[in-house]
């Protein structure tokens, strides 16, 4: 058995796609190479990021795949599920093999799992586009921190970006320690140092934020607790739209 | 300070019973740098409070002041409680810095009625028309509409806000005679009849036209009260078809009554939320709205009421056995998304997929069919119909053990859309 290693960026993927075609390799399992571990009596070999040849397998794809299945193929990448370049590999087979319309083939078991995939990792797009909470800083800089289950930042700069053209702003992945910010003409992507007092979390810390922000999150949380309904009371509900893990960096549950 | 944190308590509070919370279905784009978007397609939930209703947009009222004195309202005059007011800027501020720190998609605004309809509508649309021109604001703007404002007021209203809503409040005339003696429908009717042919009047003049305002992009929806005037679900479902299809409303809410006076008329104070039968009138909606149901299919003389047991789609397989089973690899779309078990979604994947080849029992449940209740009214692949000979009433006790069951497990009513 052969396992080929890349750096773990979405080029370094199809970069090593473009191998197993040319060398006609079919036993080979490709693997992110800061996730991998090495078996007893497995063969490794690294394989470096060529782009130009990334860009020839994304060519290929893009003559056969809508923008939409393209995307689909690019989210599972970002869901960072440990051997899921297994699938990735397996739908883009059977997309070059296959012929008009393999996307809508949900009977083959690759193209219904990118589907199913894609569709996890865009809730949790999704959501993170409802939960950044932004804090106003002294610099006038809206800053988040967020944490997702899948790499998303790179779908929701878009978002962000559109919604948010005249402040700047800043989305900060604590689990991935990158962030994107906004400088009111580009995203681009950041990475901060925290020193050790200092904890983002909390408006009251540190000289960071501006005089008006504890007003504005004390105005919200009142808000939250007057527009709930105690007759109606459904924690469990509640519960299953806003799962616990994202508390923390909600205002409105941190404070209550 | 403190002074702005007690009038959003208070008219956070007076406005929470008001259901509308969509921000979906508008088009305003961000195209001159400004602030906000509000996206065509899926509206963005924002939070959600204890009672698991999302939070997507600050719904608060202007004032809790009204002239009227409808009965199953907070705000109704005889109600002895803390009155306030909202300045327009005081509005405006809270939006745009709930907007920008992503709590909201944006500003639902309401308003019991002072001095008359049309001072309190000029004062909502001094708020939107600020937001707009003022702040250059794209985010999601609902007004509501006040029955009895003038017609250039409403004009205006379309003109800056995203959706505009007048609620029926109460499906029937008898209920609204009865709770509401002050208001009478026709004058309710008044200003969605209008609105609706301003937007037939604009929509024929961009067709000619290239310079034509936006004009409440998202439509108008209504809201009716449930459960507080011993109305029929048939008599409300009926209601909001009626409207769907003469105003052609985007959406029309189901607000379950909850007590809130010791007025003989009501309910008493301490009687449950109808949560259940909410649910299943939105449901009948949803059916309604994307699965080509017609109401009296749903809702007869026969069956008044839809059933709280099973889901609106079950219980109508149920009664028309005679339409099943369906071959999920031959029939027609529509005959499908009648199939109780199989949503909207897994139709357009079996159409889609079935051209590639056969689909089998695997097949469908991967794709996120619920058999458990889709196999008693399907054939596929794999052959016949799993139990051909069973009555209506034996699939019923079945599917009924199953989730009961759940039900012990979860403690809890299962407020869902299937
Ligand atoms: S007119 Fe509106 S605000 Fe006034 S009492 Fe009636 S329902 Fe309440």
């Amino acid at each position: 058995m052969t396992t080929w290693l890349y750096d773990g960026s979405f080029d370094g993927f199809l970069s090593a796609v473009f191998d197993l075609y040319w060398q006609k390799k079919t036993d080979v399992t490709i693997r992110k190479e800061q996730d991998h571990v090495k078996g007893l009596f497995e063969n490794v070999i690294f394989m470096p990021t060529i782009m130009a040849n990334a860009d020839r397998v994304w060519a290929g794809l893009s003559k056969k795949l809508t923008e939409e299945s393209l995307q689909q193929l690019f989210c599972c990448y970002l869901s960072e599920l440990p051997g899921e370049e297994d699938h990735m590999v397996g739908f883009i087979r059977h997309v070059f093999a296959g012929g008009e319309g393999v996307t809508g083939d949900f009977g083959n078991k690759y193209v219904l799992h990118v589907a199913q995939l894609a569709r996890k990792v865009h809730r949790e797009k999704h959501r993170m586009e409802a939960f950044v909470r932004f804090q106003l800083t002294k610099d006038q800089i809206y800053y988040s921190l967020v944490s997702p289950d899948y790499n998303v930042l790179p779908l929701i700069a878009r978002h962000f970006k559109e919604r948010y053209a005249d402040q700047y702003w800043i989305i900060y992945d604590e689990r991935r320690r990158y962030g994107i910010y906004y400088n009111l003409d580009k995203v681009e992507t950041i990475r901060l140092q925290f020193n050790a007092e200092y904890d983002p979390h909390y408006h009251t810390t540190g000289n960071v934020w501006a005089p008006e922000e504890e007003l504005y999150q004390r105005l919200w949380n009142t808000y939250f607790k007057e527009a709930n309904i105690a007759g109606r009371r459904n924690p469990r509900l509640q519960l299953q739209h806003m799962p616990r893990r994202y508390w923390k960096y909600l205002t409105e549950m941190r404070l209550g | 300070m403190e002074r702005i944190q007690e009038k959003l308590a208070i008219l956070a509070d007076a406005a929470k019973y008001d259901a509308s919370c969509a921000s979906s279905g508008s088009n305003r784009k961000n195209e001159s740098k400004g602030l906000g978007n509000a996206h065509p397609g899926m509206g963005i939930c924002h939070s959600y409070t204890a009672d698991g209703r999302c939070v997507s947009l600050l719904k608060i009222l202007l004032t809790n002041v009204c002239i009227y004195d409808c009965a199953y309202c907070v705000s109704r005059r005889s109600n002895d409680i803390k009155r306030a007011a909202f300045t327009v800027q005081e509005v405006v501020d809270l939006t745009i810095n709930f907007y920008r720190r992503n709590y909201i998609e944006g500003l639902f605004l309401s308003s019991g009625i002072f001095k008359d309809p049309d001072y309190t509508m000029e004062r909502l649309v001094r708020v939107a028309r600020k937001l707009r021109t003022e702040h250059n604001f794209n985010g999601y703007i609902h007004l509501k509409a006040i029955p009895g404002a003038s017609d250039e007021l409403m004009q205006e209203a379309g003109l800056y806000a995203d959706r505009l809503s007048v609620n029926l409040e109460l499906p029937t005339e008898a209920g609204l005679k009865l709770l509401a003696p002050e208001k009478n429908r026709p004058a309710m009717v008044k200003p969605i009849r209008f609105l609706q042919s301003e937007i037939i009047r604009l929509e024929d003049e961009r067709k000619v036209l290239k310079t034509v305002p936006t004009f409440m992009p998202a439509g108008q929806s209504t809201q009716v009260i449930v459960g507080a005037a011993g109305e029929s679900d048939m008599e409300i479902m009926h209601l909001a078809s009626r409207f769907y299809k003469q105003f052609q409303l985007k959406r029309v809410y189901y607000s379950g009554y909850v007590p809130i006076s010791n007025d003989t008329r009501l309910p008493a104070l301490h009687s449950q939320v109808p949560l259940m039968r909410e649910n299943r009138l939105y449901q009948a909606d949803w059916l309604l709205r994307f699965y080509g149901f017609e109401p009296h299919e749903l809702l007869n003389e026969g069956h008044p009421n839809l059933d709280t047991d099973v889901d609106p789609k079950l219980s109508w397989a149920l009664r028309n056995l005679n339409s099943f089973p369906v071959d999920i690899n031959k029939a027609d779309k529509m005959l499908i998304a009648r199939v109780p078990g199989i949503g909207m979604e897994s139709v357009r994947k079996i159409c889609s997929a079935r051209m590639h080849g056969q689909l089998g029992w695997d097949q469908l449940k991967q794709m996120g069919v619920q058999l458990n209740k889709a196999r008693y009214f399907i054939t596929c692949k794999a052959g016949a119909l799993e139990r051909r000979d069973l009555t209506s009433e034996q699939i019923r006790q079945q599917l009924l053990a199953q989730s009961h069951s759940k039900w012990i497990k979860a403690h809890s009513p299962q407020l869902q859309l299937f």
